[in-house]
């Protein structure tokens, strides 16, 4: 699966799990740049995101992310 | 909501809930009932409360909440608090989980150590639920214990009182000790649900150690499900009606093709101790006061055989109502209702036709159609886990509910009429493929004209032979029928056979599977067989029916093709005519005949 592949289902992911079809994510975005991303839904947005690709984030990852291009490299080296 | 009714899938509730909740609170004209609900909690919270809502939100209740810090529902619950005072709890929810428990048994301690770390775990619960009962007044629901993660010393773990397994066992007995004595108090049993769900579901502990949620997120729907299923039983929404198919439902086989003694209940084979075990699961719920209706296609006196069975553990008198007949179900279900003096929402429907069930989820709205699938093993398990029933009170009144109900059955109500059928056949997207006999179908139509019963007309039988004589035979008509719909492929459904003599053809065999009855399949055959005769250049139809036992119901089949009765004997054999010499209006109007999908 590509990076582009990866971030346009992230893309979907994200409008789902914040309920707002105007998200656009790129690898910088962080928790700061969506105003509903919180720890409560962190926890939900990464289930979401191990759902959608089918794989298992580590606690360790999980908790440590820096923005969304670490998230997708994560998923990426998981496929 | 399709999607928040059992089984459902988890994580997508988790990944839409804001979008399910913006969908729930949109629907035109739902009355909400109101409820403030305390959340205390000895774990995280959010999403249990958020999914929660979901749950009560599909079951017409709209809930406010309050919440407690995390890990804070003994001081809430126990110590002067305003907010929580002035908030004014309508039900508290206790929301532990076995990481709140203080002190386990040390594998050193004494008998009387271990009872002192029961009792005192106990005396804190007690103390609380006793305080909050005298400052709120109001419902209380406390999570029992889940069983521990480990087992220090394996199995000994579950008998010997050092072990987390039997203390929590201990804990569970005496909350339920409490629980049978107190009223206005109820376990969520998440015990049981952990065990449902498998443990290593039900405790990952990685949510807890990043979260503090005692639960994993993934299991949140399932236990939100249960709490929200006991509120709604508190609050008096509950179902009250089962009402059941039989064929296939409460027995294997069709009873009008197979006949009484043939169907599959007993004990004799595997699939008849399922419908058996079945059929004792839902005399159970009769028990616990809840109406038992049936709601069937079938001819009422051969079906009714079928409860009259002597190995048959549901007997006619178990029902507060029978409808076995040939209208629809929704219409069966409204009429029901009404007799009952009962709205639909009501109701739950289990029959094992996805057709059906779709017919009844798109007429009755508010009625409760569980996917029980067509796996007869499966029905008692996804009937039993969609809590429909759930028994928060089990008074005097509903032991005896269906004697009352009997009674007001007896009483005649009006009847409901649909209006557009047709749109729901349309929405099936039935796709027929209609066409003279063909080498792959010859088996299957020699075994129809032998296993059907109840619609055929002339109740003649063939041999695959024979059935290849007459498809190889340019004197003979032969027609078969075969019914997709957006549930899947019926097969080969139907089956005509017409001999020309003289220029009219003469119908030696009509038969169809009862399983598309009303879908005016009947209907296309028809159209076919004229428009073959028309293309002959035949002057006339003359059909036949003889009656049996079994195919009453297609005594006036042709009159309502457009026959005309030309003779009836003493024995009720009826001929008819049919003129192929005026104009004809096609009679299928739904089914989309010899299309491919391209089209």
């Amino acid at each position: 699966m590509t990076k582009e592949e990866v971030f346009s289902r992230l893309t979907e992911v994200f409008r789902d799990v914040f309920d707002d079809e105007s998200i656009e994510i790129s690898e910088s975005t962080t928790s700061a740049d969506i105003p509903d991303w919180d720890s409560f839904e962190h926890i939900n947005l990464i289930l979401a995101v191990e759902t959608e690709f089918g794989v298992k984030i580590p606690m360790g990852k999980a908790v440590t992310l820096k923005n969304v291009g670490e998230l997708a490299e994560t998923i990426i080296s998981m496929l | 909501m399709r999607e928040l009714e059992y089984p459902f899938d988890g994580n997508y509730i988790i990944k839409k809930k804001k979008a399910l909740r913006r969908q729930l609170l949109s629907e035109e004209g739902v009355r909400f009932t109101p409820l403030r609900i305390a959340i205390l909690g000895g774990e995280t919270t959010n999403d249990i409360k958020n999914v929660m809502e979901l749950f009560l939100l599909n079951n017409k209740i709209q809930p406010e909440f309050y919440e407690s810090e995390y890990n804070r529902y003994y001081e809430d619950a126990m110590f002067p608090n305003e907010e929580l005072e002035s908030f004014k709890p309508e039900l508290i929810f206790f929301c532990t989980c076995n990481r709140n428990i203080a002190e386990f048994p040390e594998i050193g301690d004494s008998k009387e150590v271990v009872d002192n770390k029961l009792q005192g775990t106990f005396e804190k619960f007690q103390t609380m639920w006793d305080h909050v009962s005298a400052t709120y007044n109001c419902p209380i629901i406390q999570n029992n214990f889940e069983p521990p993660m480990f087992r220090l010393m394996g199995n000994r773990d579950s008998w010997d009182i050092h072990g987390r397994t039997n203390f929590i066992n201990r804990l569970n007995q005496l909350f339920a000790e409490y629980a049978a004595s107190h009223e206005n108090f109820y376990i969520h049993d998440i015990n049981y649900e952990a065990s449902v769900i498998g443990l290593s579901n039900w405790s990952d502990s990685s949510y807890w150690h990043m979260y503090k949620y005692g639960v994993s997120v993934p299991a949140i729907p399932f236990f939100s499900f249960n709490v929200a299923n006991i509120i709604k039983s508190i609050m008096g929404k509950n179902k009250k009606v089962l009402m059941l198919d039989m064929d296939n439902t409460l027995w294997g086989g069709v009873i009008g093709d197979d006949g009484a003694d043939n169907i599959e209940i007993g004990q004799e084979t595997a699939m008849s101790q399922v419908y058996s075990e079945f059929q004792s699961y839902v005399k159970s719920l009769k028990s616990l006061g809840v109406l038992l209706t049936v709601n069937s296609k079938n001819d009422h006196d051969t079906a009714v055989k079928g409860l009259e069975r002597p190995d048959s553990i549901l007997h006619p008198d178990d029902f507060v109502s029978m409808k076995i007949n040939w209208d629809p179900k929704s219409r069966n279900l409204v009429d029901t209702a009404s007799e009952l003096n009962l709205l639909p929402e009501s109701f739950v429907f289990a029959d094992d036709n996805p057709a059906e069930r779709e017919i009844i989820r798109q007429e009755v709205p508010g009625a409760s159609v569980p996917e029980i699938g067509n796996r007869p093993e499966h029905y008692i398990e996804i009937l039993d886990r969609s809590g429909f029933f759930e028994t928060t009170n089990l008074s005097a009144d509903d032991l005896k509910r269906n004697e009352m109900y009997q009674a007001n059955a007896a009483r005649s109500a009006a009847k409901a009429s649909f209006q557009n059928y047709d749109d729901y056949l349309k929405s099936l997207q039935m796709n027929g493929e209609i066409q003279n006999f063909v080498p792959a179908y010859m088996a299957r139509i020699a075994q129809l004209t032998n296993k059907s019963n109840q619609f055929n007309l002339t109740t003649k039988r063939y041999t695959q032979s024979e059935i290849e004589a007459v498809s190889a035979n340019p004197a003979y008509i032969d027609i078969y029928g075969k019914l997709t719909d957006k549930f899947g492929d019926n097969g080969v459904v139907s089956v005509v056979i017409g001999n020309i003599r003289n220029n009219e053809c003469h119908i030696d065999l009509w038969i169809m599977s009862c399983r598309v009855l009303k879908r005016q399949m009947e209907n296309a055959m028809m159209d076919a067989l004229v428009g073959e005769c028309k293309a002959r250049g035949l002057q006339k139809i003359v059909g036949y029916y003889y009656p049996t036992a079994k195919n009453n119901m297609v005594r006036e089949f042709f009159a309502e093709r457009g026959f005309n009765k030309i003779s009836e004997d003493t024995e009720g054999n009826t001929v008819w005519e049919f003129d192929l010499t005026t104009d004809y209006t096609l009679q299928n109007t739904v089914i989309n005949v010899n299309k491919t999908e391209d089209n």
